[in-house]
């Protein structure tokens, strides 16, 4: 089933007509993805890529029926555009501008208050690499080929080292069945938490693997909801223990700027509430593949069925999953 | 970004917020003159340096006639102040602000802030002022106030009116404390600040309010919609290889090691930091070239990292994603010529057509170590600094 996004949702590219969003619409229909329209202010009543561009996300939504949007306007205009996807009734929303004002993003989480939970938008990013449903959806700008499909959800802050988790989990056989970028800014949509709940619930996901870094309260919140509430495991590495305090690193949001913020706090705190950690970032693939061992998981999360990174780890003892047996509930 | 603290006084001032009478000064002589001109028999004279903790590092002094101003100025332009939190090189001081002296009766905390918990501004009043935010929140976590602003709503007067209260302020202050809440917060809001200190407040033995210090820090992607606020960048504060590479649009931030790094990504740059640390190697900087690593940005990158002179070798690490391995290793060789690097340079590509990016790499007669993985590129890199040193 994945979560947030498969084979059937319908999408929306907000900014569809500037340079990289033309680029990352056709890398997403390449991959599959259904994009079956374009907003830019304006410019209502043209095609890019064959697909039909409106000028405001109520008319698109109305036209196609899409259900989520990617959002790549520039960054004086993005909360705008991200309000604008909310009133549309759009379901889930992917941002990667990166740069949007701080006052922005606060008037953005201020006004998706106006929505109950069951009517409001997911909001990811802003500032992320989007989200990937391996095999069946792109809403993102990372490179389809290195996800494998399969049963292990992640949730990372930064792009590339989600992409670093991900080749090295394909290495060892081992697929994802979604890949949600939260992003690196201090405001963003949702975070570890609201993802990992998704996970849980999610029949075809058996484990998560969590990629945080210094700076804000979310890999703790995430720790404290897996003390609480996971059954599945879960596996996490945090970025910048090398990094120094009150320092930004890169992502607006990797400032160490209070306690519980820094690498080293947020590696104990995960560790505490039963998460297993990777040590460091090159070997994230094979301690996802050692705690999927130990839970008698390798062999239904890996394509191989055996994992070399594991001596002597069973293969696969559960039957194949097939996935079109299963149809999206929305 | 940060600003002086004359800078963000003359920015409360416009704001109605009491300050003290000042000026700013560039020599001694004009800090001695800055006294006739406030008048009073009293001033004090204040380093402007971007680190807080000048008073316990010197950078603070009262003074009582015109002679000592001049000659306490007179010692602190040119030096370096190193604060508790300006790093261990400190920070140059080439300007002072001189200030009427204030009769102080009692020391208030006032900031504002973002609480990433809730994602709401926040506001933290106290009674222990002149003390350490960071260290009040440990020591006495009790005696801060804190109140939470509705961003549809603003800070209304009745949220002042209960700092003031809480504060223990006498009855015939309250009207004037919620008046310069109020205004700080509309300062903040309106220039988009990210953090706004008033520390002390001071209440004065007359019975008013003054900010006797202000520091206030903005939100970098917002200064396009106020000029008038990046023009108060201040580059001699700032790291000069941070300076020099953020003025080519690069994420840069400096350290002390010899490592120079150069990779695409933030969290991969901070998580390729640690793996060097864990190698036993120390990287001489942050550096993130943006997920697309093109050429351009290569050539750049190599001209921030080799900026400074402590760098005895380079690791690269690319995730090629939507780009190829062979473009960005065609633009690591393109480099390579044109700027006559000399140092030793690990690369450790991954990702599209990386098989041959690499063979790129070991066939350009460059001397260009290439690597497998994150570890192994940050062992190799350690590896080859301590054979530069021991050499």
């Amino acid at each position: 089933m994945a979560i947030l996004i498969d084979e059937h949702t319908r999408v929306v590219v907000q900014g569809i007509t500037g340079r990289i969003g033309r680029f990352h619409t056709e890398e997403m229909i390449n991959y599959g993805t259904q994009v079956v329209a374009g907003v830019t202010p304006g410019k209502g009543g043209e095609t890019v890529l064959d697909r039909p561009v409106f000028n405001t996300m109520k008319e698109a939504v109305a036209q196609t029926g899409a259900t989520a949007s990617i959002v790549f306007v520039p960054p004086p205009f993005a909360a705008d555009a991200l309000m604008e996807a909310a009133d549309a009734g759009i379901r889930f929303c992917a941002c990667i501008t990166d740069g949007i004002p701080m006052h922005d993003m606060l008037k953005v989480k201020r006004y998706m208050r106006r929505y109950r939970a069951q009517q409001k938008m997911t909001l990811t990013g802003p500032n992320c690499a989007g989200t990937i449903s391996p095999g069946r959806s792109l809403l993102g700008i990372m490179p389809g080929h290195i996800y494998l499909p399969g049963r292990v959800g992640v949730i990372g802050r930064s792009g590339t080292l989600g992409y670093e988790a991900a080749s090295q989990m394909k290495a060892l056989g081992i697929g994802v069945s979604t890949s949600v970028g939260i992003g690196g800014d201090p405001v963003n949509g949702t975070s570890f938490r609201d993802h990992l709940a998704l996970f849980e619930a999610d029949p075809d996901t058996d484990a998560v693997v969590m990629v945080g870094e210094i700076g804000g309260p979310q890999e703790v919140e995430g720790a404290e909801y897996v003390r609480q509430h996971m059954t599945k495991p879960v596996i996490a590495y945090i970025a910048g223990l090398s990094a120094p305090k009150g320092r930004r690193m890169g992502h607006a949001g990797a400032i160490v700027s209070g306690v519980g913020e820094s690498a080293q706090e947020k590696i104990d705190i995960l560790t505490a509430a039963g998460v297993t950690v990777a040590p460091n970032a090159s070997c994230i693939g094979e301690t996802v593949a050692r705690v999927l061992s130990e839970h008698a998981l390798l062999g239904r999360c890996s394509e191989v069925g055996s994992c070399p990174a594991v001596a002597g780890s069973s293969a696969a003892t559960s039957p194949p999953v097939d996935h079109r047996l299963q149809h999206p509930t929305r | 970004m940060d600003i002086h603290e004359y800078q963000a006084k003359e920015i409360l001032a416009r704001f109605d917020v009491p300050v003290p009478r000042g000026g700013l000064a560039y020599s001694p002589e004009q800090a001695s003159y800055r006294c006739t001109e406030i008048g009073g028999s009293a001033w004090v004279v204040k380093a402007q340096v971007h680190a807080g903790g000048r008073g316990a590092a010197g950078g603070v002094k009262i003074c009582y006639s015109d002679h000592e101003v001049q000659d306490v100025a007179n010692s602190m332009f040119g030096r370096r102040l190193v604060t508790k939190q300006s790093g261990p090189r400190g920070k140059l001081i080439y300007r002072v602000y001189v200030e009427e002296a204030t009769d102080i009766a009692r020391e208030l905390y006032f900031g504002i802030v973002l609480d990433r918990r809730i994602e709401r501004v926040c506001i933290i009043a106290s009674t222990e002022g002149g003390m350490e935010i960071e260290e009040l929140a440990t020591s006495k976590p009790e005696a801060l106030i804190r109140t939470t602003i509705e961003p549809a709503i603003g800070f209304p007067e009745f949220q002042a009116r209960e700092i003031a209260f809480a504060l223990g302020l006498p009855p015939t202050l309250t009207a004037q404390a919620t008046r310069v809440f109020r205004r700080a917060y509309r300062a903040f809001r309106d220039l988009e600040a990210t953090m706004l200190e008033i520390n002390p407040l001071v209440v004065t033995t007359k019975g008013s309010l003054v900010a006797v210090d202000a520091k206030m820090s903005f939100d970098d992607n917002a200064l396009f919609r106020h000029l008038e606020i990046s023009e108060l960048r201040d580059r001699s504060q700032e790291d000069a290889r941070e300076s020099h590479a953020a003025d080519r649009g690069l994420a840069y931030v400096g350290l002390d090691g010899n490592i120079g790094c150069m990779i695409n990504g933030a969290g991969l740059a901070m998580a390729t930091m640690d793996m060097i640390k864990l190698a036993g190697g120390e990287p001489a900087n942050f550096l993130d070239i943006g997920g697309g690593a093109s050429p351009e940005r290569v050539l750049k990158a190599f001209r921030a990292v080799l900026h400074d002179k402590n760098v005895e070798a380079m690791l690269i690490n690319i995730f090629a994603g939507i780009n190829r391995c062979d473009w960005v290793a065609q633009g690591i060789i393109d480099a390579f010529k044109q700027l006559e690097v000399k140092i030793p340079v690990v690369v450790r590509l991954a990702g599209t057509h990386v098989e041959e990016g690499q063979a790129m790499l070991r066939n350009s007669g460059l001397p260009i170590i290439t690597a497998d993985s994150l570890a192994d590129a940050a062992q190799k890199a350690v590896a080859v600094v301590n054979k530069v040193s021991a050499s």
